[in-house]
């Protein structure tokens, strides 16, 4: 609401402004919930399109959050260095235990980041001194705008749009292919493995400490194994042929839930059947539904 | 340049490789024979680090390879193809060739700014790339995807790919295997070629025509021991590798040209 007046140019009729702002106070939640949820769809992109199955950034997504919301509540520093810590912390969680988890591959993979979830989630639980415990962190002031979100997507999208395009996103879908033959091309592909892990980290966190900002009120249970897959599954969702995937994923997954409001009981029956749907007719994503150029070439998405 | 010093390789109780010694001399053509489950490709796993050996040292150029990482090897200068065909198929050719080609680059901010020193290296890689497949016979199927390609132009693409690395040492692993006669034919130009030009190459073939063509020098792995070693003419004669790959009892010589 404060900020939105930022956004709007000065020159747009009154009545468009009008409709602006109400939509704005009905949905910003869902709106600020999208950008979060992409920049989530991201951080397991980078992952998932470099083949590691890896289900952690809902841990790292806890610690950003709680690392921000700590910082602006009880040490009530600037915003920015909030969420700037807010990335750096999970990054450095992953840099240490990246070095041992990310000898496995697959589901032992999958497994030992699930089980370090946990261990995080039930850290948050147990440091009641520090995190409220079960009662969570309460009256973290909303300080994240749309102004921010836009911003921080928008350059995160550019970013990931760029790798895509270069040597390292073609190494990635290299290693996603065949590890050992991208190895022994003399690639450093644990080195590789590392940098994906520890940047969607950052990411994850990064979208924590926003997430954190605008929902007042944080706890445990809600970085813990339910958000694990909802994050998995905006990135398998969305496809990992391009970070346009992520985006469609997240979106998708917000959005869907809402949009299937009006059928009270069943809205998780059918959103679950929509997204089975999704998965049987497009095994590679959405995004390699949408788009056309690959239709030329038969073969489906890499990039 | 390359030297296997007494190395032997076992898996619990399974003696994989017992004892290897062999030395590739710079700029030859090494071959390597024998019959399935010898221990060929097990001797291409532990050059190439993907395999540490349980006794023995391996020496590249003076250098002790003993417990350095497979990509330190490749950068070292050995490259390798495989048995079992492994290109990124979901990948164009061109990007094939880059992946293996950026391995020696440096990456700078000009991956997401407009600078043209990073554009302009870019470029340049590419046409390397380019020039990489035209000298395996794919120049024309740059930008098509890699599993379009039919088998024996997958098989040159690998090359193009080892290529890339820069080695000054290439193994081949059945670079032959399902080519027909005249497509071996190029491939064995090729090879020649590449050794004129000063690389030395270490190949593991079935095709008994291809390796005596080819090879300055053979070893014979037979149980992962060596049993002999020697110039064509003479290990094509020698009782201990009629018998390796015939048996003791004289059967059907098409033995000699299964593919495993």
């Amino acid at each position: 609401m404060r900020r939105s007046g930022e956004l709007e140019s000065s020159k747009t009729p009154a009545n468009l402004m009008e409709w602006f702002e109400s939509f704005w106070a009905t949905y910003n939640t869902l709106v600020l919930s999208i950008g979060t949820n992409v920049l989530l769809a991201l951080s397991i992109y980078l992952t998932l399109a470099t083949g590691l199955l890896t289900v952690a950034n809902a841990a790292f997504m806890g610690i950003g959050a709680y690392t921000a919301g700590l910082l602006t509540t009880q040490a009530e520093l600037p915003f920015f260095v909030a969420l700037l810590l807010a990335a750096l912390l999970p990054a450095l969680v992953a840099l240490m235990i990246g070095g041992p988890t990310l000898r496995l591959s697959g589901v032992y993979l999958a497994m030992a980041t699930l089980a370090f979830g946990e261990v995080v989630r039930i850290f948050i639980l147990n440091a009641e001194d520090l995190t409220g415990g079960a009662l969570g962190l309460n009256g973290i002031p909303q300080l994240t705008g749309g102004f921010e979100v836009v911003l921080i997507v928008g350059l995160t999208l550019y970013i990931f749009l760029c790798l895509a395009r270069s040597r390292i996103g073609m190494t990635m879908t290299a290693i996603c292919q065949d590890e050992t033959a991208t190895e022994l091309m003399g690639v450093n592909v644990r080195g590789y493995k590392l940098f994906v892990f520890v940047v969607g980290a950052a990411l994850a966190g990064l979208a924590g400490g926003l997430n954190a900002h605008f929902t007042f009120f944080i706890s445990p249970n809600e970085y813990g194994f339910e958000r694990a897959v909802e994050i998995l599954a905006m990135g398998v969702l969305g496809g990992t042929g391009s970070p346009w995937g992520a985006v469609v994923g997240g979106v998708l997954i917000t959005v869907l839930p809402e949009l299937l409001r009006g059928l009270g009981h069943y809205r998780p029956l059918i959103n679950g059947v929509i997204l089975i749907l999704i998965i049987l007719y497009s095994p590679k994503g959405i995004w390699a539904l949408l788009r056309p150029a690959r239709a030329a070439t038969g073969l489906p998405g890499t990039n | 340049m390359l030297a296997l010093s007494s190395v032997s390789v076992r898996f619990g109780g399974l003696h994989v490789l017992e004892e290897v010694s062999l030395t590739v001399p710079e700029r030859g053509i090494f071959g390597l024979i024998g019959p399935n489950g010898a221990g060929k490709t097990t001797v291409f796993n532990l050059v190439t680090g993907l395999l540490s050996p349980s006794f023995g040292a391996i020496e590249f150029m003076g250098q002790r390879m003993n417990g350095m990482l497979p990509y330190q090897i490749t950068r070292a200068g050995i490259a390798r193809t495989f048995q079992n065909i492994r290109i990124f198929k979901e990948m164009k050719l061109v990007e094939n060739v880059l992946v293996a080609l950026g391995a020696r680059s440096t990456y700078t901010a000009g991956v997401w700014l407009p600078l043209t020193s990073y554009h302009d290296a870019e470029r340049q890689d590419r046409e390397v790339a380019r020039a990489l497949l035209a000298k395996v016979g794919l120049a024309d199927k740059a930008e098509r995807y890699a599993g379009t390609l039919s088998y024996g132009e997958q098989r040159r693409l690998e090359i193009a790919r080892a290529l890339a690395t820069q080695p000054k040492l290439l193994l081949l692993d059945e670079p032959a295997a399902g080519m027909n006669r005249v497509e071996k034919q190029v491939l064995v130009d090729e090879i020649v070629k590449l050794n004129q030009n000063g690389l030395t190459i270490l190949i593991i073939e079935h095709d008994m025509g291809v390796i005596m063509n080819l090879c300055h020098e053979i070893a014979v792995l037979n149980f992962g021991s060596l049993i002999a070693v020697g110039p064509p003419d003479k290990i094509r004669a020698n009782p201990k590798v009629i018998e390796a790959y015939l048996g003791p009892d004289d059967r059907s010589p098409s033995k000699l040209q299964v593919t495993s």
